[in-house]
């Protein structure tokens, strides 16, 4: 027989995992497929009765968006344009089946090096708040990702919020996702562009580029030259060798990592001009 | 757990696993079978259903999330639901019908926020669930059209050939149709297979009958087959085992049967079956498979060589030598998967000491034949009844399960069933030859075609299925619809131990396609010519012959290429000066039915002494339309309305042989066969009632009335002995295509009847990126007389989008690609607007002149694509699928 909690209250999912391995179901687009059978087998703690875990509420330091909190639910959302590349992105996560169940924390915490929710968050500097019974942490998303599957969570942990410092909500965003076809479609390469500008020049630039590394990276060389730049300008700083420099991509069925390359760098220019346009 | 919800409006109670996937719970222990699984994954959502109003996978859902929430299914009664049905009936929206639920929810969801959407609204909303069949063309433009429409009036006696008919089925498929999986036997057992891992490998069972116990369930091998343990499609090759005997050629083939209580117990963990693998090097390509010193996979097939078919016209060598212009090139296809949303499933029943096995098909009789032997049965002891079928394409034309659930029903006495997952069907059943294409063609001084040579080389994979078929199929239509002097083409089928590669909608001819219509492309381009004008200037004209010596007489494709012409000349004006767009012309050509073998239907056609007039129609309806279109063709042949039309079957024992829905043949001869018992009944009543030919017929309660002129003469059929089958009147008639066999130089007449037509694709190509935007493709098909356009234009959108994939996502790698979020299929959002022009040139052979279509509409798609990306960016592909780092690579080595 399986072990199924469903609790209300963080504080009982909380007591209940340190005692044997459970397994943290949120919108289960990635537990249920990992199987074949009608059921999931060992234990299961699903966290989608736990209202605390949902919605976004602005805070004193910045965001805070629930880890429970679904693709539909960020997509709908009034947050910032500094948040609109995260939008985008859940409004090209599966179809909207996996829209309406899958959440933001389970994509973290799948560690897809494709997720598609991890390049917009980086770009405004997002940190995971990680709760266990005997407190909570925080960390930087780049830090809580450590490989393809791979995170920082520990056993007793469930990642209940991500938090999004005030000067990362600041300026225009914008992702680009490219696949082999319009839908349901995993990347082959995608990007996120947050841009702050005073008076037509950029102050300040966060790329970040997922699919093409073994977790989605920053792209710090192409960020610093885009700094005072002026807007119209930007989207031809972006250099193929800056972009290479931060990025590792594999040949896969979807592509070639030299192709991986080339369109990092053009996505990053076309997502750039495209935030140079919200902006101005 | 007890779970309680609201399911369609009525509170509902279960006790359930609270992780059981919300999808088996409506389907097993609510009943609702309505909700369909295609892949256990979220990947093809037509296990969509609505909760709380929002369309969810309910294979994704835990039952326990239900609990206290409202749960919406297709067997809702809801006024969205109604008008959607209503609207995808009216528009042909359903062809194969496992899709249509989830469609239908995902539509209703988006209704209740958005009553009259636009397309791109439609196509967002329903871009999560995956259709196979319509190219999702009539399905946008049903949801965009729900407000109720006066309903067309049912065609009159002798009207209905030409008449866009409702599908005859069609109320089935928007209520959720009974396919493979939803219906059984209760109180039986559950069968799943023990499948390889490896693709080459030897195995030693261990204890089987002490781990069987231990897990109390049933275990079944090769040992227990009562028959002879070998099936194939075309039986002097038959040389696949049910189960492996011994050792295994392909990953995921089956080993053993594991039976178990069907008591909605969860499945015991096979994970533990004593099975010991000793792996082989495995043959992975061709070039590996025909090393001097590879292992043979079939002892009696030396350099694993299947088969080789050629066909040889003139002298190809010496034309080619003297022409002006010659094109040399080579081009590369990948495996490509069916991907019908229906994995295979099937229930096995006794009734006395009849084996009754209803599961998808496309051919019943033959898998009457092929599990008669395996199980050695008498053919009269079996009876094969094909479910509602969600999806064929060819790769259900091979028996799957039928030996296997057979075998436990037959071994136990008892009821059983088995549905195999994504992945086992992914990795077992067949899939399109990859083929490595290389020739030439030459033309003369003024365009004139004057010779080709091609080399086609097929990786047939383990076994042989349709191998056969394919390699000479390619050799007969490799020369396209054009008139060809000197020819000489030869394909060759290679085991491997890659996935069996079997029939696709098109048998090989579609790789063929993509070869010499990329050519033609490039001949009138060196020609200085147009590209179309190319085509049509060398088009097969009536008296011409064909490659294969056979006189053309109903050869439609210069008439294609003719209506094509306007939308060309618009379309390369449109793409003018502009950077990134390209137009692309391709053309095809097709022969119906077996490649000069027999292959005859026969249709019974029968009036009960009450006055119900039964069509038994042995042809299986997979999508395409036989059940309608079959029963157009009856009706007026017969003279009576289409609504009277009752239908029966297929089943093995009640329908005369239909033969198998493959090879375009079920419009041409099951058609004919249909025509001709029309035709003899109508002989039979007028010659009673001593009327003339041009009588006409009524029939009202149990009286035919037939009148000509002033005069009238009733028949009461109550008055007339019902024959054997219980008919006061029936005419039984066999149609079988008038062909040759191909002679030593594949000379012959191997068709009776040849469809062609031509698509035009316009696109924009994204040359930083290697992406493609399909824009609009017009396809023009000479199908010789349109029985139903509704019909026939979703086959024709169907077809192109399967072309799509084929071109620009598809490609199957085993192991790696065992489902459909790695394996790519086209989704709402790739389908550009479909332009259908349909041709009619008569065929004589053809019913009411008509001609095949269902393969056809695929075959020139993917290379229109491609000429269409040339066009645009000078970019050669050499390798399918045209994914966007292949056509990079191209443009960049057209640019240097």
């Amino acid at each position: 027989m399986t072990d199924y909690l469903r609790p209300a209250h963080l504080e009982d999912a909380l007591s209940q995992l340190g005692d044997g391995p459970w397994q943290l179901l949120a919108g289960g687009t990635d537990l249920y497929p990992a199987t074949q059978n009608a059921t999931l087998t060992g234990g299961v703690l699903d966290l989608t009765a736990i209202p605390a875990l949902r919605g976004i509420t602005p805070t004193a330091q910045g965001l805070r968006i629930g880890a429970g909190t679904t693709w539909a639910e960020i997509a709908r959302a009034d947050v910032p344009p500094a948040l609109r590349a995260l939008q985008q992105a859940a409004e090209e996560v599966g179809g909207r089946q996996i829209q309406n169940a899958g959440t933001i924390g389970g994509n973290l915490c799948n560690a897809s090096p494709a997720a598609d929710g991890v390049p917009p968050l980086l770009a405004v500097d997002a940190q995971v708040e990680l709760c266990s019974k005997t407190g909570s942490r925080l960390l930087a998303l780049s830090d809580f990702l450590i490989g393809p599957r791979k995170t920082a969570l520990r056993p007793d942990e469930v990642m209940t919020a991500i938090l999004i410092p005030e000067s990362g909500l600041s300026g225009a965003s914008h992702f680009l996702k490219l696949g082999a076809r319009a839908y349901l479609v995993i990347s082959i390469a995608m990007v996120a562009v947050r841009l702050t500008a005073a008076k037509g020049h950029i102050t300040g630039a966060a790329l970040a580029v997922g699919a093409c590394s073994a977790t989605a990276q920053r792209i710090p060389l192409a960020e610093a030259a885009l700094i005072g730049l002026p807007l119209a300008d930007a989207p031809d700083a972006v250099t193929a060798e800056a972009v290479a420099m931060a990025l590792s991509p594999l040949d896969d069925l979807r592509a070639t990592a030299a192709y991986r390359h080339t369109a990092a760098t053009e996505l990053l220019r076309r997502a750039i001009a495209e935030t140079c346009k919200a902006i101005s | 757990m007890k779970i309680c919800f609201s399911l369609n409006g009525q509170p509902a109670e279960f006790e359930t696993p609270p992780s059981l996937r919300l999808s088996e719970l409506l389907r097993e222990k609510a009943g609702l079978r309505g909700t369909k699984v295609g892949c256990d994954a979220g990947d093809c959502g037509a296990c969509t259903v609505l909760l709380d109003g929002a369309q969810v996978c309910a294979c994704l859902t835990p039952a326990a999330r239900a609990d206290g929430r409202r749960v919406e299914t297709i067997e809702a009664q809801t006024e969205n639901l109604t008008r959607l049905r209503a609207a995808f009936h009216r528009h042909g929206a359903a062809q194969c019908g496992i899709c249509t639920p989830g469609m239908l929810m995902a539509a209703s969801a988006l209704l209740a926020e958005v009553p009259t959407p636009t397309p791109e609204q439609a196509k967002a909303a329903l871009g999560g669930v995956l259709c196979r069949c319509t190219g999702y063309t009539k399905i946008i433009a049903a949801v965009c059209d729900t407000n109720p429409a006066p309903d067309a009036p049912a065609p009159l006696a002798g009207k209905a050939v030409g008449a866009a008919a409702s599908r005859l089925d069609g109320a089935a498929k928007v209520a959720g149709d009974v396919f493979g999986a939803d219906l059984w036997q209760p109180g039986g057992l559950v069968v799943k297979a023990i499948r390889s891992p490896h693709a080459s490998a030897r195995f030693t069972l261990g204890d089987l009958a002490a781990w069987a116990q231990s897990r109390a369930v049933q275990v079944f091998t090769a040992a227990d087959i009562p028959g002879i343990n070998r099936f194939g499609a075309i039986p002097p090759f038959s040389d696949q085992p049910a189960l492996a005997e011994s050792h295994v050629r392909l990953r995921g083939e089956a080993i053993a049967l594991v039976a178990f209580e069907d008591d909605g117990r969860a499945a015991p963990d096979l994970t533990d079956f004593p099975v010991e693998w000793i792996v082989n090097q495995a043959l992975h390509s061709p070039a590996e498979a025909m090393a001097p010193n590879a292992q043979r996979l079939h002892e009696t097939r030396p350099g694993n060589t299947l088969i080789k078919g050629t066909v040889r016209r003139g002298d190809a060598a010496t034309a080619l030598a003297n022409s002006a212009f010659v094109v040399t090139a080579s081009i590369e296809t990948a495996f490509v998967e069916h991907a019908y949303i229906e994995p295979e499933a099937g229930a096995a029943w006794m009734d006395g000491d009849v084996l009754v096995i209803r599961a998808c098909t496309q051919a019943p009789i033959m898998d009457r034949d092929e599990t008669a032997t395996v199980l050695g049965l008498p053919q009269d002891r079996l009876r094969i009844i094909p479910s509602a079928v969600g999806g064929g394409f060819g790769s259900k034309l091979d028996v799957s399960l039928q030996p296997l659930i057979g075998l436990v029903t037959l071994k136990t006495g008892r009821p059983c069933r088995m549905t195999y997952s994504r992945a086992e069907s992914m990795a077992s059943t067949t899939k399109r030859h990859p083929a490595q294409m290389t020739g030439r063609i030459g033309c003369d001084a003024e365009g004139r075609i004057t010779g080709l040579e091609f080399d086609g080389l097929f990786d047939t994979g383990a076994y042989a299925s349709w191998g056969p078929t394919v390699a000479n199929r390619v050799p007969v239509h490799a020369s396209g619809p054009y008139f060809t002097p000197h020819y000489c083409a030869s394909a060759h089928a290679v085991h491997t131990n890659n996935p069996i590669a079997g029939a696709f909608r098109g048998f090989g001819v579609p790789q063929a396609a993509i070869w010499q219509e990329t050519i033609y492309d490039k001949l009138a381009d060196q020609m200085g010519m147009d590209r179309l004008e190319f085509r049509h200037l060398n088009a097969l004209r009536n008296g011409q012959t064909s490659v294969t010596g056979q006189e053309m007489q109903a050869a439609g494709i210069a008439d294609c290429l003719a209506a094509l012409r306007p939308h060309w000349q618009r379309a390369l004006l449109a793409a003018q000066n502009k950077p990134g767009r390209g137009v692309g012309l391709a053309s095809c050509w097709y022969g119906c039915g077996n490649t000069g073998l027999p292959n005859p239907s026969t249709i019974r056609l029968g009036i009960t002494p009450q006055g119900a007039l039964m069509l038994h129609q042995g042809a299986t309806d997979i999508g395409q339309g036989s059940n309608t279109v079959i029963s157009q063709i009856a009706a007026d042949a017969l003279g009576l309305p289409l609504a009277q039309v009752q239908l029966i079957g297929p089943d093995t024992f009640l329908t005369p042989d239909g033969g198998k829905t493959s090879a375009s043949r079920q419009t041409y001869v099951t058609g004919r066969a249909a025509q001709a018992a029309g035709g003899a009944l109508r002989a039979d009543i007028l010659r009673r009632l001593n009327m003339g030919d041009t009588a006409q017929l009524s029939l009202s309660g149990n009286t035919l009335t037939a009148t000509e002129g002033t005069q009238t003469a009733d028949l009461s059929l109550a008055t007339l002995a019902p024959n054997p089958f219980g008919y006061a009147l029936m005419a039984e008639e066999t149609y079988d295509p008038p062909t040759t066999g191909l002679d030593e130089n594949g000379q012959g007449t191997p068709y009776a009847v040849y469809g062609f037509g031509a698509q035009m694709v316009e696109l924009a190509v994204d040359d930083s990126l290697g992406t493609v935007k399909l824009l609009k493709v017009t396809a023009a098909h000479d199908l010789g007389r349109t029985i139903n356009p509704l019909l026939a234009t979703g086959q024709i959108e169907g077809g192109i989008a399967q072309g799509i994939g084929l071109a620009l996502m598809e490609e199957y790698l085993p192991g790696r690609t065992e489902n459909l979020h790695d394996y790519l299929i086209p989704t709402t959002g790739d389908m550009p607007e479909i332009e259908s022009l349909l041709i009619e040139i008569a065929d004589p052979n053809g019913p009411y002149g008509a001609k095949g279509l269902g393969e056809h509409v695929l075959i020139p798609t993917a290379p229109a694509i491609l000429n269409a990306i040339r066009h645009a960016t000078g970019a050669e592909i050499t390798r399918l699928p045209a994914l966007p780092h292949r056509i990079l690579t191209a443009i960049q080595k057209a640019k240097a």
